[in-house]
């Protein structure tokens, strides 16, 4: 099972940072969702330093907010990279695997 | 009372007009808001303008305001937008000669004091450290993200039309709730909730389905034909977002709240110049179909400190691509890559990149550099079409390029070294 089964998210970006919504869809998930995907875990998916990322929760729509710092190798500016904004970085996020139990 | 309906007729410069037309003919709005400056586009229109002093304000102010003046002067809504970038007066200059083809007599406003490029020196930046002046003629542009004081001043005038250069983008949407509602500059909820509702409406589509289809998991009707959001807003703050009927797309719970954590840190503490808005609390419910009630919000005093991006000059960028397809294309593309690295070696390049892009038997190579010199950066794109007759067989379609870079640094500054002004053209007034 992936994160993309349980949940949905979006990339924004400012300068260098990048941020990643995740959000479940069906309440009944959440609690799963806030022990697995954690700022640890986002960080090894993205190949970013565990120091890098911030998560915050909002647990009333049952979202999760990620804030990457030096996501973007400069910001969109000074990126060498195809997506300078790295708005495909949530659907990089979101094929991480779930390791806990399907139940 | 009939709720304030508020609408976006443009998220981004790019975005498209048809439905901001749309809009401005169905949607019976008291304000159509178009945003149109990312990060870096002030930057850029400031070269414009250096150029041509008549240029700098958004090539497609012109476009939008034909497709929508018409809609709006029948309707009487007003038009606020920072499609004015980095001369806002030859924007409106433009505006009135619009207006005046079209034989509408309504008024437009300026509001200036957003470039603070003339002020800057002594701050650092927080990106390199440095102070501004340290970047010398590599400075383009400085500009401060200014609040809803010169909008509201404007619309107090009884302005039309008000044509902004860097604005927050949410205070676009919030001073003309100030300036309906008398919302007092200290009642921090209200402006908390009008915050919200200037974040969520500012992307355009993004809240009525763009930005949002997966297909099978996340699908949107009539995406094609998607339509732009609008807010039907009460004297407490709270609102309804929804979209015309008979266009595509959707406003549920889920795409308000991917567009509530849009370029959002701190959900807590969303820093804007008249308020740090709090979005922990904020809450979706559906009403009807495509209409979803906002809740929840609330806001703290301000920081006294304005944001200002501070483009400069940052060195070239090149770039080339070129395909290799069919059997060992994938071999043939890193032989490719590797004479690249090979050939490019002059210390005026400071980073590269070289890509493989698709499949093992269609690959596109592309290769990337940033350099100190136009010249260097010419070399790239040169050097991957020299792969034509010295590199591997069979290379084909070679596309190349070079651009300066414009980099964006931001530093704070005082809120109140900043002048804030709003003109109605032909009159004289100042913002408190």
């Amino acid at each position: 099972m992936k994160l993309h089964d349980l949940a949905h998210g979006r990339t924004g970006d400012k300068g260098d940072t990048s941020n990643i919504s995740v959000i479940a869809y069906h309440a009944e998930d959440f609690d799963r969702l806030l022990k697995e995907v954690t700022a640890e875990r986002v960080a090894t998916q993205l190949n970013q330093p565990a120091s890098a990322v911030t998560r915050y929760v909002l647990p009333q729509l049952c979202a999760m907010n990620f804030v990457i710092k030096g996501a973007l190798k400069g910001g969109v500016t000074r990126s060498l990279a195809l997506d300078a904004h790295g708005k495909c970085l949530s659907s990089i996020l979101l094929a991480m695997p779930l390791t806990g139990s399907d139940t | 009372m009939t709720p304030f309906r508020i609408g976006c007729g443009a998220g981004f410069q790019g975005d498209r007009i048809e439905p901001a037309a749309d809009l401005a003919n169905r949607g019976e709005l008291d304000v159509l808001v178009f945003e149109c400056l990312a990060e870096r586009t002030i930057a850029l229109a400031q070269q414009a303008r250096m150029k041509d002093p008549e240029a700098g304000y958004d090539p497609l102010l012109e476009r939008r305001l034909r497709a929508t003046l018409p809609g709006c002067a029948r309707h009487g809504t007003k038009i606020i937008t920072n499609m004015g970038a980095a001369n806002p007066w030859a924007g409106a200059a433009k505006a009135r000669a619009i207006l005046a083809e079209l034989g509408l007599s309504l008024k437009v406003a300026v509001v200036t004091g957003d470039d603070v490029s003339g002020s800057i020196a002594d701050y650092s930046l927080d990106e390199t450290g440095e102070t501004a002046q340290a970047l010398g003629p590599r400075l383009v542009s400085a500009n401060a993200y200014i609040g809803v004081s010169g909008i509201v001043e404007a619309l107090a005038q009884g302005a039309d039309i008000v044509i902004c250069g860097r604005v927050s983008d949410p205070a676009l949407f919030l001073a003309p709730l100030v300036h309906h509602f008398g919302w007092a500059l200290d009642d921090y909820e209200k402006l908390g909730r009008g915050t919200l509702i200037g974040h969520l409406l500012e992307c355009s589509a993004q809240i009525t389905g763009g930005y949002f289809a997966d297909p099978g998991v996340k699908d949107v009707p009539n995406l094609a034909h998607i339509g732009f959001p609008l807010a039907e807003v009460t004297a407490d703050g709270n609102a309804i977002i929804t979209k015309l009927d008979d266009t595509g797309g959707m406003v549920t719970p889920a795409t308000c709240t991917e567009q509530l954590l849009y370029e959002i840190h701190d959900p807590a503490r969303y820093i804007q110049p008249d308020v740090v808005a709090d979005f922990s609390g904020v809450t979706f419910t559906p009403v009807g179909p495509d209409r979803v009630a906002i809740g929840g919000a609330t806001g703290h005093p301000p920081t006294g400190k304005l944001k200002v991006s501070v483009a400069y000059r940052d060195g070239w960028q090149g770039e080339g691509q070129i395909s290799y397809a069919g059997v060992n294309a994938r071999q043939r593309a890193e032989l490719a890559r590797s004479i690249l690295e090979q050939r490019l070696t002059d210390p005026k390049i400071e980073d590269c990149l070289g890509q493989l892009k698709g499949s093992d038997d269609d690959m596109r190579l592309r290769y990337a550099a940033r350099c100190a010199d136009a010249a260097t950066a010419q070399m790239i794109g040169e050097e991957v079409e020299g792969l034509y007759l010295c590199g591997p067989a069979a290379g084909g379609g070679v596309t190349k390029s070079v651009r300066e870079i414009v980099a964006i640094a931001s530093t704070l500054i005082p809120s109140d070294s900043v002048l804030v002004s709003a003109e109605i053209l032909g009159e004289t007034h100042e913002a408190a």
